[in-house]
């Protein structure tokens, strides 16, 4: 079996997890935080999308705005010879376009289920906004962050369409796990593939498995005893 | 030392209009749920924005929406006890109580230290909220509070989630640790028990709107408002005409009462007190209802009687109404053939 898929897909799901991770928790701050409502929903509604798109739909916007010949592709390329597109980068700029919405909506959710008067009680006690959120919410709000977190992590991980629209299918480059996969199957190896559906298989019940174990956290502190 | 507020804030279908200045150490605002009440408090703290108005804090301007002065609830240096505490649920009790302090280790340490011995919370420091029983939150809440230094002291409803039979002993408790602290203290409650005991001052707030405000104990004897009656437990209340200086018609009971005391011109209503009706066996003396009894409600050691006048030509639902009597003295007469109620001269409230 040829390892290079996974270490891509391990590489891929790893860096674009910490960035979808810290961009969903910024966003989400950022819209729970707002005043009015129908900005609000607008907004949300701009940030799930890759949610509810289909992935192939994501990529060719994507295409459309990172392509060599369109204005910020031929940007990053010119000054900071930088080419996106069916590069290793792409998996990575998929995995987190698509993974973002599941990382925003549940820190989103999260942050909201907070009960305001400790947000409250953080600022007559001369808190700085920093300090509640930081002290306060986040750690309120951890079990709803974290579970969003390992959900798109698993997503990230799982991302075919946008990847083979933007990265392409290029073994040893930006061939992941679901795209080997897909290859394998689609010259006729369905051996070959197996190995690849066990790995993913394994990693999506960890995931699981570790999302349970977060909600059951979250009763900790409202439980006495 | 004073603390000057007036402020309105628009809702759809409510307004809330509170005026008051406060100048002594406890004034308490007294109203029904819904009147607005936590929301001025809310305003106070600056957790709300009214939305015009003026509150200063011993000359310091805490909001002015005339010259555009809103200060962040973290420059106001005020205390704010939460109906539920809102003790931080992730921090241990000397945590949350040191979680507003800006010092260094060493000093916060001894800081809560201090707090903890003086608030009784010794050997629950480790504790957090969810371990901790009502009263013993409550405590900690207060020490977090008073660690903090505020100028005024606001508490919202800081009985309301007490079981009833704790309530007497931690009322105590609150009072006492209240005495530690040097500043205002402006308490919000539904409860006249409460503003009873700890404030000698209070404003009441009905619909939105600051109705009166003064001495407590003087509201409590004298009420001259139909709402101040109503929030002091007066329960019959009865709208009125003014027929002359020592008469007056209440208009729900289909009756007249003759005063010794002169009537003022400007009253739209009487008030009688479930306890001030005294039963008598002829309806002789002036001011007795001869009373159709409706219902007999048992309480522990009363009886409430229901009834209304029985010669009332033009009942309504207002018509009915209550009196409050030991179970000794109603079952001295409980088989006499009618139920006259006398009411004494003073116990009849004229309001406005």
């Amino acid at each position: 079996m040829d390892w290079s898929p996974m270490l891509i897909s391990l590489r891929t799901a790893s860096l674009s997890i910490l960035i979808t991770f810290f961009l969903g928790i910024f966003a989400a701050r950022l819209v729970a935080g707002m005043k009015s409502d129908k900005l609000k929903i607008v907004i949300d509604g701009l940030l799930t999308m890759p949610l509810v798109l289909p992935p192939t739909v994501v990529g060719f916007f994507l295409l459309l705005i990172f392509g060599v010949k369109r204005p910020l592709g031929m940007l990053l390329l010119q000054f900071l010879s930088v080419k996106i597109i069916f590069s290793w980068t792409a998996t990575v700029l998929a995995a987190v376009v698509v993974s973002f919405p599941l990382m925003y909506r549940s820190s989103r959710g999260a942050f909201e289920q907070v009960d305001e008067t400790l947000v409250m009680a953080g600022r007559t006690l001369g808190m700085s906004e920093r300090k509640i959120f930081w002290r306060v919410v986040m750690p309120a709000a951890l079990p709803g962050v974290a579970s969003g977190g390992v959900l798109a992590f698993a997503r990230g991980l799982g991302e075919f369409g946008a990847t083979a629209m933007i990265a392409g299918n290029i073994a040893n480059k930006t061939r992941t796990l679901p795209l080997a996969i897909y290859s394998e199957v689609a010259a006729g190896n369905l051996e070959g593939a197996y190995g690849y559906v066990a790995v993913v298989l394994m990693v999506s019940f960890v995931v699981l498995s570790m999302m349970n174990y977060f909600t059951s956290k979250e009763r900790k502190y409202s439980n006495k005893d | 030392m004073s603390l000057l507020v007036s402020i309105k804030k628009y809702y759809k279908g409510f307004t809330l209009d509170a005026n008051f200045e406060m100048d002594e150490e406890y004034l308490g605002i007294l109203g029904a749920s819904g009147s607005g009440k936590s929301m001025t408090l809310k305003c106070i703290a600056g957790i709300e924005t009214p939305d015009e108005g003026l509150i200063v804090l011993n000359g310091r301007v805490l909001f002015d929406s005339a010259n555009k002065i809103n200060l962040s609830p973290q420059e106001r240096n005020i205390g704010y006890l939460f109906q539920n505490y809102a003790l931080f649920p992730h921090m241990t009790a000397e945590q949350n109580i040191g979680a507003g302090l800006k010092l260094t280790k060493k000093e916060k340490k001894i800081k809560t230290d201090e707090i903890i011995r003086s608030f009784h919370l010794e050997g629950l420091e480790n504790k957090y909220p969810s371990q901790l029983s009502g009263g013993q939150q409550q405590r900690v809440a207060l020490a977090r509070i008073f660690a903090y230094e505020p100028d005024v002291l606001l508490l919202d409803e800081p009985f309301s989630a007490l079981d009833s039979h704790l309530k007497d002993k931690i009322q105590a408790e609150v009072l006492d640790m209240l005495n530690l602290y040097k500043g205002k203290v402006l308490m919000v409650t539904h409860s006249m028990d409460e503003v009873y005991r700890f404030c000698e001052n209070l404003v009441v707030i009905d619909k939105g709107r600051t109705v009166l405000s003064e001495k407590t104990k003087e509201l409590f004897i004298k009420p001259r408002h139909a709402a101040a009656a109503r929030l002091t437990g007066c329960k019959n209340i009865s709208r009125c005409d003014v027929l002359s200086k020592h008469s007056v018609y209440a208009v729900d009971w289909d009756f007249i009462f003759e005063t010794e005391n002169i009537v003022p011109e400007n009253i739209n209503y009487i008030g009688i007190r479930e306890h001030s009706f005294q039963m008598t066996d002829t309806a002789d003396k002036k001011n007795t209802v001869v009373c159709k009894v409706n219902k007999v409600v048992e309480e522990v050691f009363d009886y409430i009687i229901m009834f209304e006048n029985m010669n009332n030509k033009t009942p309504n639902e207002n018509s009915e109404i209550l009196f409050k009597v030991s179970k000794d003295e109603w079952n001295k007469r409980k088989n006499n053939k009618s139920l006259y109620l006398n009411v004494p001269d003073d116990s009849i409230l004229m309001l406005k």
